[in-house]
């Protein structure tokens, strides 16, 4: 088997597994995994921006809740069904971050951590300001009914289980062969020498805008799903903390590999949920294991492997 | 409330944020500077100064000065001293490495938290004030009988919010003398200048980053002492600071202790300000979308010489 | 975290829960809650925010329900069986809620969940008790469960709700205060919620709120706002949340000085706060609804009495055992209450394991009146089962020599509004 067709093997791999997994689990970890397709959605999106093109964005939050809001604002208030609600809450991820892209991407490094921050806390100040139509920081339920799309009950567990699977494969595959391209390799090649790149007659610019806003679209559909999913729209994933997870969830798996947002995001939920299960100081344990993860396994757990293994994992 | 002394109570009310912010700012400045690495666990060494004053102050008894100037001494040993070992136990491991910093720092930041829940609890606890006299501010307005001075309804302040500032600029006036001044601010600068320069001229990088790791965190807990009679020691006080002196230090300019002063200043004063103007949450939306505009506008922040 | 809160050696329940959870620890989690029988307790799992903002109502949540559980236990447990209450931190996060909620719907094998105060977390754990048909008894105050936008799984029999609370204000304070009234509250919907019903309400006396103040959530500092307050207020009514509320209160008192108009909050306000902290002078003679007296009054009732000594609070409302450890006393007795009348209705409804969950549902929506009792030592109450919210007595108290000093006890009627959700049209 070639390299290629290695790595392409593994990573479907991955998806036939999820796929299957969905026979077997009990209830609970069935759950959990839905969300958890979901959530890694956010942090492949996330890992676009920050892993391959080395631009540490602390504002991704916007771009969630752009897509939990522009999803759930119109079902809520113009009475729109799922699909189209959806397609307005990508298309709000689109247009903001392509928006954000044109003013942040004049700066760089810890300035461009700062502007994405600031424009990402007015945004979830905003939702608390319209809180006549958001209900600022109590959200908003949206009712099962609301949630059929072509016929299909979103809240009834197996149906969300294959809505969850089919959005993140799909994130995870246009990530796979995003990197791939000519365009990712560009990327990578801006994150690691940008005045070079530019030299060879490369426009980083529009590299990096292009890369900004498929990095805020992909976030923006896990941001709709997971209010589809599960019937809540709220500020909370607005806030600063929701720009944080992804950063957390693609360092602890590995920046700038393409497993390593699903492996983090898996790792930290469940970090979290078996600790909690054992003492109430949880966050000890979490705390814990994440300096020593750092100390031991400095690259993300994909990293790692990629360092030690496999080293033209993608 | 008519306009000049509302402007006049919100711009004292600013000059108050903006003291302590200095305060924390710089320390995360001095971090941010020599070091290069981001301290997501700095707002926490904040939480831990003002939580520490309040045992402090529990334990003393006797009059409310006692305790609090007890805790201003013991606070920012305590702290710095626990940033030290924390430097020492972890960052110098992850050869501080910049994306390995924020995952560990993220760890410990869950580490102070919790510990400090499971032992201090999830109140908002109170440290007396020294001294705080409310003293009311006085207006002028030409009326009839020409100009005269009257004191509005409710432009106030008090002795120990002033004193508060006072405190703040003696502080940041210290640090300055020993930046510019003594041997160990000529090590800091030299590292924060070039550090393998710094290290080829025999300088004990890792000895200078532990104590400077250690002074950032102590300046953090004396702001937090200081503000603590005002607001209360509580183990989520630490985010906001964070967020805010992370800000002030990119808008001040890397490594510009000056430009750090007047952005905490710019950031504390426009806060206060804007909100005279609108309506309290539409004038956060703007003061944060002002701050996040100068760095698109300047990138290398207000003070900046080089790009960051 | 697993509980296990044992009263009595009764029927050898001490040895049953220890064998359970000695084999439990034996089974790989999923497993460990697979083989229910009758003779396992009734598991109740309870949503408690150990952590974040909530923290310090967490605490005493947790406090007064396992006084409750170990009263109901020593008492023979409901329907002979004992409680065991699973108590899972929800971090005061929604996210994070609705996933304790699955946890204890799929996971545990609850028979119920219980215990969620701060209204984003019921909001966001809500829709999958409902999914899971989870019965989802909330202690909250919210006016979530009855303006209709929740499910006939989610319930509130413990607790009146903000709206209930806020209307029933209006004619004492307009009678005794003052009838213009300068609001401040915090710009999220629990303080929209505050600013929407008492204006109604205060136009309805006749009265009228000459400005709304919306603090945002994340301020730390107040008096900025305050020259915002027109000089002709006769009444400033203040409400906040969150652990800056002391801070609020004092910059309040600051700014007034000698001269302050009459001052009515709601203890939300200084909940888990001491009155006598250095700052507070100032509130002297003002004025807060209380949901339950904090300081025992002079005609204190029997079951006040108990319900103080079973939680562990002293006649000044703190911990028994640290006495500036004070309680989140105006909300916490409906976690007591809240256990009593899931009894009830097990037991009403002859409730034998989760497949009787929808019988429980319809036990407890046919409540009605409850009587002022050891079960509910806040005062009598009146259930709708339509809008499964409660609607019970509220209390006006005044700062008397640094104590809070009950004045006034509205009636029931105060606290009703028609109907906005009819729950049980929705299908079990």
């Amino acid at each position: 088997m070639s390299a290629s067709a290695r790595i392409i093997a593994l990573h479907l791999g991955l998806l036939v597994l999820l796929f299957a997994l969905q026979f077997i689990l009990p209830a609970y970890h069935h759950g959990n995994l839905a969300r958890i397709m979901v959530l890694a959605t956010y942090a492949v999106g996330y890992n676009i921006l920050f892993g391959y093109t080395g631009l540490l964005s602390l504002g991704h939050a916007l771009f969630f809740a752009a897509g939990m809001y522009g999803m759930g604002l119109t079902i809520q208030h113009m009475g729109f069904t799922p699909a189209p609600a959806l397609i307005v809450g990508i298309l709000a991820g689109a247009l903001v971050s392509g928006a954000l892209a044109l003013l942040a991407l004049r700066t760089v490094g810890v300035s461009f951590m700062i502007v994405t921050l600031m424009f990402a806390q007015a945004g979830y100040l905003t939702v608390l300001y319209f809180g006549e139509y958001t209900r600022g920081d109590e959200g908003f339920v949206i009712q099962q009914a609301q949630r059929i799309l072509w016929g299909i009950d979103l809240s009834d567990a197996t149906n969300r289980y294959f809505a969850a699977w089919a959005l993140f494969s799909v994130s995870f595959i246009v990530s796979l062969w995003l990197v791939r391209s000519p365009f990712g390799r560009t990327l990578v090649a801006i994150r690691e020498n940008e005045e070079r790149v530019r030299m060879l007659g490369y426009d980083t610019y529009r590299h990096k805008l292009a890369a900004m806003v498929i990095s805020g679209t992909i976030s923006a559909a896990a941001g709709a799903f997971y209010g589809l999913l599960f019937g809540y729209a709220g500020a909370s994933f607005a806030s600063v903390q929701y720009s944080i997870f992804p950063l957390l969830w693609v360092l602890l798996g590995g920046a700038g590999t393409v497993l390593g947002p699903f492996v983090g995001t898996l790792f930290m939920f469940y970090l979290i949920d078996l600790s909690s299960g054992v003492t109430s100081a949880y966050l000890l344990i979490a705390g814990l294991a994440l300096v020593l993860l750092t100390l031991f396994a400095p690259q993300g757990l994909v990293g790692e492997i990629r360092r030690r293994i496999w080293k033209d994992l993608p | 409330m008519e306009f000049g002394p509302h402007l006049l109570l919100a711009t004292l009310e600013g000059a108050v944020t903006a003291a302590v912010l200095a305060l924390t700012a710089v320390g995360l400045s001095l971090v941010f500077g020599v070091m290069r690495v981001v301290n997501i666990a700095h707002g926490e060494f904040y939480m831990l100064g003002a939580v520490i004053a309040w045992y402090v102050a529990h334990m003393m008894g006797g009059h409310p000065a006692l305790g609090f100037f007890a805790a201003l001494v013991l606070a920012p040993l305590l702290v710095g001293a626990i940033a030290v070992l924390a430097d020492i136990t972890i960052l110098k491991r992850l050869d501080y490495d910049p994306e390995r910093t924020i995952v560990a720092t993220i760890g410990l930041l869950y580490i102070i938290q919790q510990l400090t829940l499971m032992t201090y609890g999830p109140e908002a606890r109170p440290v007396e004030a020294p001294f705080n006299t409310r003293i009311a501010l006085p207006w002028f307005e030409w009326g009839e009988d020409g100009f005269q001075f009257y004191y509005p309804w409710g432009l106030s302040t008090t002795s120990y919010k002033l004193a508060v500032i006072g405190a703040a600029a003696a502080v940041l006036l210290g640090v300055w003398a020993m930046m510019a001044r003594t041997k160990i601010g000529l090590l800091m600068r030299a590292t924060q200048a070039d550090r393998d320069m710094a290290l080829a001229f025999g300088i004990p990088v890792e000895r200078v980053y532990a104590l400077v790791f250690g002074i950032g965190a102590a300046l953090a807990a004396l702001g937090a002492v200081l503000i603590v009679p005002i607001q209360q020691a509580h183990y989520l006080m630490g985010a906001d600071p964070l967020l805010l002196a992370f800000i002030v230090v990119i808008i001040g300019g890397l490594g510009s202790l000056p430009g750090t002063v007047l952005a905490a200043l710019f950031i504390g004063l426009s806060d206060g300000i804007i909100s005279v103007f609108f309506s309290p949450t539409l004038a956060k939306i703007l003061a944060t979308l002002l701050v996040g505009l100068v760095l698109v506008w300047r990138p290398q922040g207000l003070f900046g010489t080089r790009t960051a | 975290m697993t509980k296990l809160i044992n009263g009595t050696t009764r029927r050898g329940a001490l040895k049953t829960l220890a064998g359970a959870a000695a084999g439990a620890t034996a089974l790989p989690l999923w497993a460990r809650y697979a083989q229910a029988s009758s003779s396992e307790p009734i598991k109740i799992g309870f949503q408690q925010h150990s952590t974040g903002i909530g923290a310090a109502y967490g605490r005493w949540y947790g406090r007064t329900t396992d006084a409750a559980v170990k009263l109901i236990n020593e008492g023979g447990g409901i329907n002979g069986r004992m409680i065991e209450l699973i108590a899972e931190d929800d971090g005061t996060d929604p996210k994070r809620g609705a996933e304790v909620v699955e946890k204890f719907a799929t996971q545990h094998n609850c028979d119920v969940g219980f215990g969620t105060l701060f209204s984003h977390v019921v909001i966001g754990s809500s829709p999958r008790a409902g999914e899971l048909k989870l019965p989802y008894f909330v202690v909250s105050e919210g006016h979530h469960v009855a303006s209709g936008m929740l499910n006939r799984y989610t319930l509130q029999p413990g607790i009146t709700d903000v709206k209930s609370q806020v209307q029933a204000m209006a004619p004492y304070v307009s009678e005794n205060l003052g009838k213009k009234v300068t609001m401040i509250f915090p710009d999220f919907a629990f303080g929209h919620d505050h600013r929407d019903f008492f204006s109604a309400a205060i136009e309805a006396q006749g009265g009228e709120v000459l400005e709304k103040i919306a603090i945002p959530p994340t301020e730390t500092s107040f008096t900025k706002y305050f020259p915002q307050i027109p000089r002709e207020t006769e009444v400033l009514y203040h409400v906040m949340v969150g652990p800056a509320v002391l801070t609020f209160v004092k910059e309040l008192g600051e700014f007034f000085g000698p001269s302050s108009p009459a001052i009515f909050g709601f203890i939300d306000s200084l909940e888990a706060v001491d009155i006598a902290s250095p700052g507070l002078e100032f509130l002297e003679g003002t004025y807060f609804w209380e949901g339950n007296p904090r300081y025992a009054q002079a005609d204190q009732t029997e079951h006040d009495k108990f319900f103080r000594a079973a939680v562990g609070v002293d006649d000044n409302g703190a911990s028994v055992s640290d006495p500036t450890d004070v309680s989140t006393y105006a909300h916490m007795f409906g976690c007591w209450e809240t256990l009593h009348i899931i009894k009830a209705g097990m037991e009403a409804s002859g409730y034998q394991g989760t497949g009787d969950r929808a019988k429980l549902i319809e036990a407890v929506e046919a409540m009605t009146d409850m009587p002022e009792s050891q079960a509910h030592p806040q005062g009598a109450k009146v259930f709708n089962g339509k809008t499964h919210q409660v609607f019970g007595h509220q209390y006006i108290s005044r700062v008397e020599e640094g104590k809070l000093v009950r004045v006034h006890t509205t009636s029931i009627e105060d606290t009703l509004y028609p109907d906005e959700v009819d729950y049980t049209t929705q299908p079990l």
